[in-house]
């Protein structure tokens, strides 16, 4: 039977030695210090940036309009009421941006001849949506398409959505291709030995791979969307932007968008969170060593 | 496709006494360089083929054309007969005839040793995941890897990850099995037990075609031994043969290399 290499179960470890007791208390030190160190310089930072805003001229003004508590706790409910709307156009967002991003990533990377077609499609589509701002995008297919006159009447949420899908698929089909490049071909052909075709290959071998190499960049493209989502916003539908601009238009102040876009950081967090905790998970399973 | 031991001559009616792979006149260029220069080679049901030659002689791109991973400017390559240097057979179906271990293992990282040995089974043989599994198990246990079925490729040792990967090239029972310098990229003390491994497969009867710097194993194992000089088969025969009694000057001084 093999012993499993580099488990590295210690058998009853003896006691540490001098030295290295020696080193370790050396360690506690330097690390008490620094914990004292950074605690002090960043004590001094915020006193620092506090004084200096509170002491400016306009700060009884400023606070009144941004950062009034009453208002908060007023307009709190609808913008709440309005990020549900967010939320869902996210979730609809992210599942369409999933599939037609990889889609074009793959019809990217194909590379027989046959699909020329295709594959230029996909490059001027990437090329496009690429540079072309997702407002204008979102006047075009949210003023633009019912305004041809042959869809029914769709609610503006759902084309924003569209709009965002479009938009996004394009960032995404990027750094998937990025991803696609990036697994060694000798995966390729170890898949393709065993007698996969090509359209599995991508689906259990590249494909796979090519999602964890770019987790980071596709997260960071995520929580960019999901900031985006807002924008939806200058069609009419009535998400957290509009509920906060609306109570404005009510209030004659400014708190409901400093509401408003600290919720929008809330819900950004705990997505970012987990998605560290399931690279660490997959690397720890998938990597031995360090981290270095 | 199984065998086992001796006995098998007229087993399949049609053809029984082809060679399970025969190359005729196999011509590969990469651009202006000819690598393979009219190959003719035959690999017998039983057989262990080693191939020899210096770096660069064409022995990868050898077997790397016998799996049709590389495409070929000339020639036959006939797999029980069929020629599959033809465009219209069916390459994927081919390729899962045939097994292939790579010097560099390429064992698929993000999957289990498991997933790894089954994968081919479950998605290109049909076989149902429960089956697949329990081959993959069986097989594992027999190279002492059974407690790694769940472990993920890279808390193997390098001869544990080669190991797992010719199992997953035999698992779904391949005709004939190519080993691209197995064991190159090992610490020597693991080359070992890949070989031991490759010794107990042709004992079970598999036909493998493998290229190697590993001079005691082709001695010791192979059935015949092929000496690739700049991409030609410039001699052949038994172990005893090639390497106590070479003729051509180049495996001459090769010889004097690898046995200084």
């Amino acid at each position: 039977m093999t012993v499993p290499a580099g488990a590295g179960t210690p058998v009853a470890a003896p006691a540490p030695s001098q030295v290295e007791l020696e080193r370790r208390l050396y360690r506690r030190q330097r690390g008490r210090r620094s914990i004292g160190v950074s605690v002090v310089s960043t004590l001094v930072v915020v006193a620092v940036v506090y004084f200096g805003v509170v002491n400016t001229p306009g700060w009884a003004a400023v606070q009144q309009s941004f950062f009034d508590p009453q208002t908060a706790v007023d307009t709190f409910p609808e913008i709440l009421l309005g990020l549900w709307l967010n939320v869902r156009i996210l979730f609809f967002s992210a599942i369409g941006v999933a599939v037609f991003g990889t889609l074009l990533a793959v019809v990217r990377g194909l590379r027989s001849p046959v699909f020329f077609p295709l594959r230029m499609l996909a490059t001027g589509y990437t090329d496009l949506f690429r540079g072309l701002p997702l407002i204008i995008v979102l006047y075009l297919v949210g003023y633009g398409i019912p305004g041809l006159g042959v869809f029914p009447r769709l609610p503006a949420e759902v084309w924003g959505t569209i709009a965002i899908v479009l938009t996004y698929s394009s960032y995404i089909a990027e750094v998937l291709r990025a991803g696609m490049e990036a697994v060694h071909p000798s995966q390729r052909l170890a898949a393709r030995s065993l007698g996969l075709s090509h359209a599995k290959t991508l689906r259990l071998v590249v494909l796979p791979q090519a999602v964890r190499k770019v987790t980071p960049a596709l997260m960071n493209d995520f929580v960019s969307m999901q900031k985006d989502v807002g924008l939806v916003s200058i069609l009419g539908a009535v998400d957290a932007v509009r509920s906060a601009q609306i109570a404005q238009a009510e209030t004659y102040n400014f708190t409901p968008y400093f509401v408003a876009g600290l919720l929008f950081v809330v819900i950004s967090l705990p997505l970012i969170r987990v998605t560290d905790a399931i690279a660490r998970r997959q690397q720890r399973r998938e990597q031995i060593g360090g981290t270095v | 496709m199984s065998a086992e031991g001796a006995g098998l001559e007229a087993r399949d009616g049609s053809g029984a006494s082809a060679p399970v792979l025969e190359l005729r006149g196999l011509r590969k260029a990469f651009g202006e360089h000819e690598v393979l220069r009219g190959i003719d080679l035959t690999v017998h049901r039983h057989e262990v083929i080693c191939v020899i030659g210096a770096s660069g002689s064409g022995k990868s791109t050898l077997l790397k054309t016998v799996n049709l991973l590389e495409g070929i400017d000339d020639g036959e390559i006939l797999l029980q007969g069929t020629d599959i240097a033809d465009p219209r057979i069916d390459v994927d179906a081919t390729r899962a005839r045939i097994g292939v271990v790579f010097q560099q293992f390429n064992l698929f990282p993000h999957m289990s040793v498991l997933d790894n040995v089954t994968l081919a089974s479950r998605q290109v043989h049909g076989v149902g995941r429960a089956e697949a599994e329990a081959t993959a198990k069986r097989l594992l246990d027999r190279i002492g890897l059974a407690d790694f079925a769940g472990a993920y490729p890279d808390r193997l040792s390098g001869g544990q990850q080669q190991r797992v990967a010719i199992v997953r090239a035999i698992a779904s029972d391949p005709e004939l099995l190519l080993l691209d310098e197995v064991t190159s990229a090992l610490d020597p003390m693991l080359v070992g037990e890949v070989l031991d491994l490759v010794t107990e497969l042709k004992r079970q009867g598999s036909t493998i075609l493998m290229t190697t710097h590993e001079m005691h194993f082709a001695r010791n194992v192979a059935d015949r031994i092929v000496f690739l000089h700049r991409g030609e088969v410039v001699e052949q025969g038994t172990p005893a043969e090639v390497l106590d009694a070479p003729t051509h000057p180049a495996l001459v001084e090769f010889l004097a290399r690898v046995h200084p």
